[in-house]
């Protein structure tokens, strides 16, 4: 049983097929990556599984369990995490209070439930350290922060709970070239830990050296499936474009 | 490092802006809010001798307390990044509503104490369904809701007040136990509650965070909808509630009452710090624009300033508060 399973999944909006029929599906411990051109539905069906669209038709199950109907805080609940490319951060709030959103530790006092901030900010600081990142302040808005620091603080945030599976969204392609060392590392030490890792990315290189199975979208279409061992760049451009001047667009990403 | 100069050229904040700061993540409020309202005072103290008594002290709460809790409300929907223009006609619609059941239907107190509240978080949760089931902007949803429910005020005693409210009733406005009025008292315990509901709970972190970034929230698994619409019946129930403490204090439900106040009560809150688009907010904060306003309109009335000028004044400091405002925003270069 993997640990997700996405079977057949459709998704129009209004006349438009955006997904027409697609199955995938990530083991624990594996990473595998999601490519296609613009428009080729990677992003909607990444949405349709932290719940945020609706599947037309379909099915989805975590661990076995169908989870089509839960709603996106019940699936983060269930350990779905997702690291979006806008990184989706609350900016006026500080660290502590964009890793906890939705989820604050509580304690009760004369019966009420009030926020811990106390723990809050304990348990931030310590993941923050754990990922080895340099933020100027926990307690500062993270609007003030740079491109790179607001991105761990995404990253804790997806990391804070033991998630089963992490999506990331084009997580390298805003950062510089030795951050984008530091995502790649990252990948692989939750595929160590047995966490199931989606990849999203333009950046083929990236896609190559991290996954261990590739799944291709082309027109709302998994148009390949392939095996990163087995496979090259030429193979995945080749499925990307869906065969056509399949030899030119693959040099042009070998050169990188 | 021996020249005199080199103090000065140390980089890192200065004094000054660590005073802002630790204000702001310390209590949440803007200092210069704080400096405007001792200002204020210091200058009215000079300009009249009345100003600085016990007794004025007290009146300045009492005439703030409607507008307070008025500015509360505006205070959680706008930190949602909303907005409720409806507040002063649902305040007027909620005052009518409690004198009606009191004299009219001849309701005991409670009955009637409760309907105030009760018609205003109906308003309020009215705003909030067609804000969040049809997708009308909350501008013109409360723009449109000030019309209704002022008009349904009008209708309710065909546009005369009804007078002569039950003593129990009259008590909540005109009450002075150990010396404090009622009013006041509501005001402040009505502060209270709602700043630890807003700065220490859940509904409070989420109402900032849903102003602060929509998306980060829904992706948080926030139900946005959901939390909006408690949001716009919480501000109809605190419109209500001002309501009940105008007319108990009047002793009349007055079809009239609470015109202009979401004016009043908007610029209180933005004076506060509140951010206009959503994410930041405090009571305190409010608590402070509210006496800003209270001080401001009872210093014109000891210097008898026409009321006319203090509506000119009030729409002045609203669009200056909220210049500031920007302007900080954009030297700070924060989102």
């Amino acid at each position: 049983m993997s640990l997700l399973e996405i079977t057949n999944v459709s998704k129009s909006f209004g006349p438009v097929h955006v997904l027409d029929g697609v199955s995938m599906s990530v083991d624990r411990g594996e990473v595998v990556g999601l490519v296609g051109d613009n428009g080729a539905g990677k992003s909607t069906l990444m949405k349709i599984v932290t719940g945020m669209y609706t599947a037309d038709q379909g099915r989805l199950t975590l661990d076995g369990d169908d989870i089509l109907t839960h709603s996106p805080g019940e699936r983060r609940r269930m350990g779905i995490e997702m690291i979006y490319q806008d990184l989706a951060l609350a900016k006026q709030q500080d660290v502590a209070a964009n890793i906890f959103l939705g989820r604050e530790p509580q304690k009760k006092v004369l019966g009420i439930n009030f926020v811990d901030r106390a723990t809050m900010r304990a348990e931030a600081k310590a993941m923050i350290d754990r990922l080895g990142a340099r933020l100027p302040a926990i307690n500062r808005p993270v609007g003030s922060f740079s491109g790179g620091q607001q991105q761990s603080v995404a990253i804790a945030r997806a990391l804070t709970f033991d998630p089963k599976l992490v999506i990331m969204d084009e997580p390298t392609a805003a950062l510089a070239v030795r951050e984008v060392q530091g995502v790649l590392d990252l990948i692989r030490q939750l595929k160590a830990s047995g966490i199931g890792v989606i990849l999203i990315s333009h950046r083929l290189n990236d896609v190559l050296s991290v996954t261990d199975r590739i799944v291709v979208l082309n027109h709302g279409r998994a148009a390949a499936n392939l095996t990163t061992a087995q496979t090259d760049m030429a193979e995945v451009v080749s499925a990307i474009v869906g065969g056509a001047d399949m030899a030119d667009a693959a040099a042009h990403e070998s050169r990188g | 490092m021996t020249s005199p100069d080199a103090g000065r050229m140390r980089p890192g904040p200065s004094l000054w802006s660590r005073i802002q700061s630790g204000a702001i993540e310390r209590f949440h409020i803007r200092i210069e809010s704080l400096i405007v309202l001792l200002v204020l005072a210091a200058a009215m103290a000079v300009l009249s001798p009345y100003f600085l008594s016990w007794s004025n002290f007290l009146n300045i709460f009492l005439a703030t307390a409607t507008i307070g809790v008025l500015a509360i409300a505006a205070t959680y929907v706008l930190g949602s990044g909303g907005l409720d223009l409806s507040l002063g006609s649902v305040m007027g619609l909620a005052g009518v509503v409690g004198a009606w059941v009191a004299v009219k239907a001849g309701l005991p107190t409670p009955v009637a104490v409760a309907a105030t509240v009760g018609a205003g978080a109906l308003a309020g949760f009215v705003n909030g369904l067609i804000i969040t089931r049809a997708f009308v902007p909350a501008f013109i949803v409360t723009l449109g809701m000030l019309g209704i429910a002022r008009g349904l005020a009008l209708v309710i005693n065909h546009g005369a007040a009804i007078y002569g409210l039950p003593a129990a009733m009259v008590y909540l406005g005109q009450g002075r136990p150990l010396g404090i009025p009622m009013p006041v008292i509501i005001f402040i315990a009505t502060a209270i509650v709602m700043h630890i509901l807003l700065a220490y709970t859940r509904y409070g972190r989420h109402t900032l965070a849903i102003g602060d970034s929509e998306n980060a929230a829904r992706t948080a698994g926030i139900n946005v909808q959901r939390h909006r619409l408690s949001l716009y019946t919480l501000s109809g129930a605190l419109a209500g509630l001002a309501g009940l403490i105008f007319a108990t204090r009047v002793n009349a439900g007055d079809p009239t009452a609470g015109l202009t106040y979401e004016l009043t009560a908007i610029t209180a809150a933005i004076i506060g710090g509140t951010n206009l688009f959503g994410g930041r907010a405090s009571i305190l904060g409010t608590m402070i624009g509210a006496l800003i306003m209270g001080v401001l309109q009872n210093g014109l009335n000891l210097l008898a300033v026409q009321s006319y000028y203090q509506q000119m004044a009030i729409g002045a400091v609203l669009i200056l508060a909220v210049f500031i405002d920007q302007w900080q925003v954009r030297k700070e270069s924060r989102v």
